[in-house]
């Protein structure tokens, strides 16, 4: 394999590894600060149990998020260094603020957090863990302003033979990348709630605990379904965008060969390539693919065809990750409001719990599946319109990405089971006494 | 003063800051085998960096955003000319900073004392790593004109890198007993400042092998030579070096931590001065170096960035000292007790 397949295969190793982690932090930091503010609002000690509790599941998961991300920031340098020569006048400095702005905030105010219970007061206290997650919060915000431009660049002009910086306006109010925001933060929120439900249900099963679960449940359960709603509209309001701004990837989202006007919207269908067409088509809706992206049933929708061979997405991965995120969108609406429902009676509902249980790692599928649609589906453009993937490798040996390569399979799945052991194991312990 | 000066002289203080943070905690990493026995006193150790740690390791973080945003040429040749050990601090960073979190949430004594080794290894190789580096920087690095480079691991692995390798580990070795000298009660105080007076020596040695070194194998004197000023920086290493031992035999422990942030500084400063206005000397032919101006961000983007560098580092200045100030007690057995602690 060359430098350019086995760095892209690095890159992806370990930016799906960083993901893992990230968006239980978005979620949970969020959560664990409500509790502790209920907290110092009542002064009951069930929420401070609750904060204690479900703090610690968030800090051995943001212990991985931490270290998982630092490779990511040095890996446009390493794998990616044309890249960065190229846009680095516009690239660099949002990674910069984002360190600047957010994570020192996040990580000093994280161990004041964790060292501070008996040092600070009840108010600051509670203060630092709002900082925390109000922090990474708009450390995603940064990233995703970045992977926006990637999308959908903007604000830039041509000089010197790269890219440079034109419009910082332009550039940090890139529709693209905060309809992305919405749909990730919103996806990080519901993972985040599943999460809670998931461990929740575990203890409720073995009626450990009612009363501390139940109460807990009842985050999670509101984040499953706010944020379950809302991640669908804002995906739906993302689809839109790549309609209009990445004609290419939306067709292969949808397998679209041809050009046509009212195209359907087929409930079966296997894609193929350029030569057969789709191996299976059938069910269609009639218009049903031209309302979703224009919001108009007699829209055209471009076809893979009219583009040239080279480029064209991959379309299988494309086609298959939004059929499974999308599917799961689904199935987590539907299971939010039944648990809403139940949410007074969990402890008679054993198939419920037993669901909300085996449901955990779907959230992360879903939003695995959401970046390989979105990141894969840019392809063969890492710079959408302006720089090819393939110019952008850094002139290193493929022997040096090879090893590297091999490291961090064999150090994040060591990593991976080592966090969910813990994870589980202080799950499964309950709240201290 | 240009735009491209700012940022250059910046980007020094970046890394100088860091190194005096990371450096402390790294020189804890290290020292934890021998100055501490009983798992307690190994946690002590741990939890004296405690709240400090992960607020450190940020500097990094920014000082490497920071190559990106203002010098994305060098950041480009730089981190991928230094790919293999770039990744092999990295994955050491990793290790570390999990080991914090994982290991006494281990039951066994055997795992508790493979994530102190792992520990152990964590800090000293990053140490190590970015002393040769950077060792390697101050000389220049085989990179052609099209910013290639031109070598390997071994190639990094030259006398002067070492030196520099050598230097780094004596000095956060240095910097990290001082700091327990400061944080923690007897017996662990006790053992800090002895390992203290014997490295001294040591670390005088390096520092003067090194200065002498960079003489011979290096062109960083030139810019002082042009410039004779620019000798005054050399007070900061020197002077730093001769107060730690005042200091330490006054028992003034914050005053010694202290000149031995100054002398970490300086040494740091002393390098990045010498090479201005490359941030990447090239050893093959100066005019391959990768330098100010061929290397840095447009006006616009060196403007925004000063405005937020501007804005932002004095707030986090101020609120991690705060931090500092929070929890400057020293840590103790009861510590330990804390249910959240490490
Ligand atoms: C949508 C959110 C999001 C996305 C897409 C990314 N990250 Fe991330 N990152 C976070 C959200 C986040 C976070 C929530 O702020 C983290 C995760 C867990 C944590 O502790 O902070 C974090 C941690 C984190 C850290 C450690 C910060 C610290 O020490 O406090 C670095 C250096 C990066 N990330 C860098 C990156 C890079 C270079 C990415 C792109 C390829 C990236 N992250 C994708
Ligand atoms: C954290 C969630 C993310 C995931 C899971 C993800 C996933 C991926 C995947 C799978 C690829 C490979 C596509 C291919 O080569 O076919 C890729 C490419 C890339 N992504 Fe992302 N991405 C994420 C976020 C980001 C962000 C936030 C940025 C930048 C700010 C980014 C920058 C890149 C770059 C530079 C490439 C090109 C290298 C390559 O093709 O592998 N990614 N990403
Ligand atoms: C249910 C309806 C959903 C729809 C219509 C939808 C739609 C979309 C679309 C069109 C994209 C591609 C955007 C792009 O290429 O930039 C996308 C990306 C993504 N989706 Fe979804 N999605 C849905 C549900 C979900 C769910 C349930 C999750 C996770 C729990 C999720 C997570 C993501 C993520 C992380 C991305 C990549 C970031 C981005 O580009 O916004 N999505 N989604």
């Amino acid at each position: 394999m060359d430098t350019l397949m086995l760095s892209r295969l690095q890159f992806a190793a370990a930016v799906f590894f960083h993901f893992i982690f990230v968006p239980l932090t978005l979620g949970l930091s969020i959560i664990v600060a409500l509790m502790e503010t209920r907290y110092v609002r009542t002064g009951d000690e069930i929420y401070k149990k609750m904060t204690k509790y479900w703090g610690k599941l968030f800090l051995i998961n943001f212990a991985l998020g931490i270290v998982t991300g630092i490779t990511l920031e040095f890996q446009f340098g390493t794998n990616w260094s044309r890249y960065s020569a190229y846009v680095g006048d516009i690239f660099g400095p949002l990674l910069a603020i984002e360190a600047s702005v957010a994570f020192f905030l996040e990580s000093t105010m994280l161990g004041v957090w964790v060292f501070g219970w008996d040092k600070l007061s009840k108010k600051m206290h509670c203060a630092a863990i709002w900082m925390v997650a109000i922090a990474s919060n708009l450390s995603a915000l940064w990233i995703i302003i970045a992977n926006g431009f990637m999308q959908n660049p903007l604000g830039y002009v041509m000089r010197n033979g790269r890219a440079e910086l034109d419009d910082f306006l332009a550039l940090i109010t890139n529709p693209y990348a905060w309809g992305e925001y919405a749909h990730v933060l919103t996806a990080a929120y519901l993972l985040s709630g599943f999460f809670v439900m998931g461990v929740c249900a575990w203890h409720l099963l073995r009626k450990k605990e009612v009363d501390f679960y139940t109460r807990s449940f009842k985050y999670g359960v509101s984040f499953a379904l706010i944020f379950s709603v809302l991640a669908a509209l804002a995906g739906h309001a993302q689809g839109n965008l790549v309609a209009k701004l990445q004609p290419a990837k939306l067709a292969a989202l949808e397998a679209q060969w041809n050009t046509e006007k009212r195209a359907p919207l087929h409930l079966l269908l296997v894609p193929g390539d350029a030569e057969k067409g789709n191996l299976v088509e059938a069910l269609p809706i009639p218009g049903g693919l031209s309302f979703i992206a224009y919001n108009d049933i007699n829209a055209e929708v471009k076809g893979l065809k009219d583009f040239k061979p080279e480029d064209r997405p991959p379309v299988a991965i494309t086609f298959w990750s939004f059929r499974i995120m999308v599917g799961l969108g689904t199935l987590f609406i539907a299971l939010a409001v039944f648990a809403w429902i139940k949410r007074n009676d969990l402890v008679n509902q054993p198939r419920l719990l037993r669901a909300l249980l085996w449901v955990i790692p779907l959230p992360y599928i879903a939003i695995d599946c959401g970046w390989a649609v979105a990141e894969v589906g840019r392809q063969p453009w890492i710079v959408h319109g302006l720089m090819r993937t393939k110019d952008a490798v850094s002139p290193v040996e493929p022997s040096q990405v090879a090893v590297s390569l091999a490291a961090f399979i064999v150090v994040y799945a060591m990593l991976g089971a080592i966090d969910i052991y813990l994870l589980a194991k202080y799950a499964k312990k309950g709240p201290v006494h | 003063m240009d735009l491209g000066t700012i940022w250059f002289l910046l980007w020094g203080v970046l890394w100088a800051v860091y190194f005096v943070l990371d450096g402390f905690d790294l020189g804890v990493g290290m020292l934890a085998p021998v100055l501490a026995g009983s798992d307690t006193e190994k946690r002590i150790l741990l939890n004296s960096v405690g709240p400090f740690w992960d607020g450190n390791e940020v500097w990094l973080i920014t000082a490497g955003g920071v190559t990106f945003a203002a010098f994305p040429g060098t950041y480009a040749v730089m981190f991928s000319a230094l790919y293999t050990p770039l990744m092999l601090l990295l994955f050491a960073l990793i290790f570390r900073g999990i080991a914090f979190e994982f290991r006494s949430k281990m039951e066994t004594p055997a795992m508790r004392s493979l994530w102190d080794k792992i520990h152990f290894l964590g800090s000293f190789l990053p140490t190590l790593l970015l002393g040769v580096a950077f060792a390697n920087i101050f000389q220049g690095v085989p990179i052609d004109k099209n910013g290639i480079f031109q070598g390997n691991l071994f190639t990094l692995l030259n006398p002067y890198g070492l030196a520099g390798g050598v230097l780094f580990v004596l000095a956060f070795l240095m910097h990290g007993a001082l700091f327990l000298a400061c944080k923690t009660e007897n017996p662990i105080r006790d053992r800090a400042i002895r390992v203290a007076e014997k490295l001294w020596a040591a670390l005088l040695a390096v520092a003067v092998l090194f200065l002498v070194f960079s003489a011979v194998a290096t062109k960083l004197f030139l810019n002082y030579i042009e410039n004779p000023l620019l000798f005054a920086v050399l007070a900061l290493p020197v002077g730093g070096l001769l107060m730690q031992r005042v200091y330490i035999g006054q028992r003034r422990m914050l005053a010694a931590w202290t000149a031995s942030a100054v002398t970490i500084a300086g040494v740091a400063l002393f390098g990045v001065l010498g090479i201005y206005p490359a941030l990447l000397p090239s050893s093959l032919d100066p005019a391959f170096s990768m330098t100010i101006a061929n290397s840095a961000s447009s006006p616009l983007t060196l403007k925004i960035m000063l405005t937020v560098a501007l804005t932002f580092v004095p707030i986090v200045i101020l609120y991690q000292a705060w931090v500092y100030k929070t929890f400057s007690h020293k840590v103790t057995e009861k510590d330990v007790d804390y249910h959240e602690a490490y």
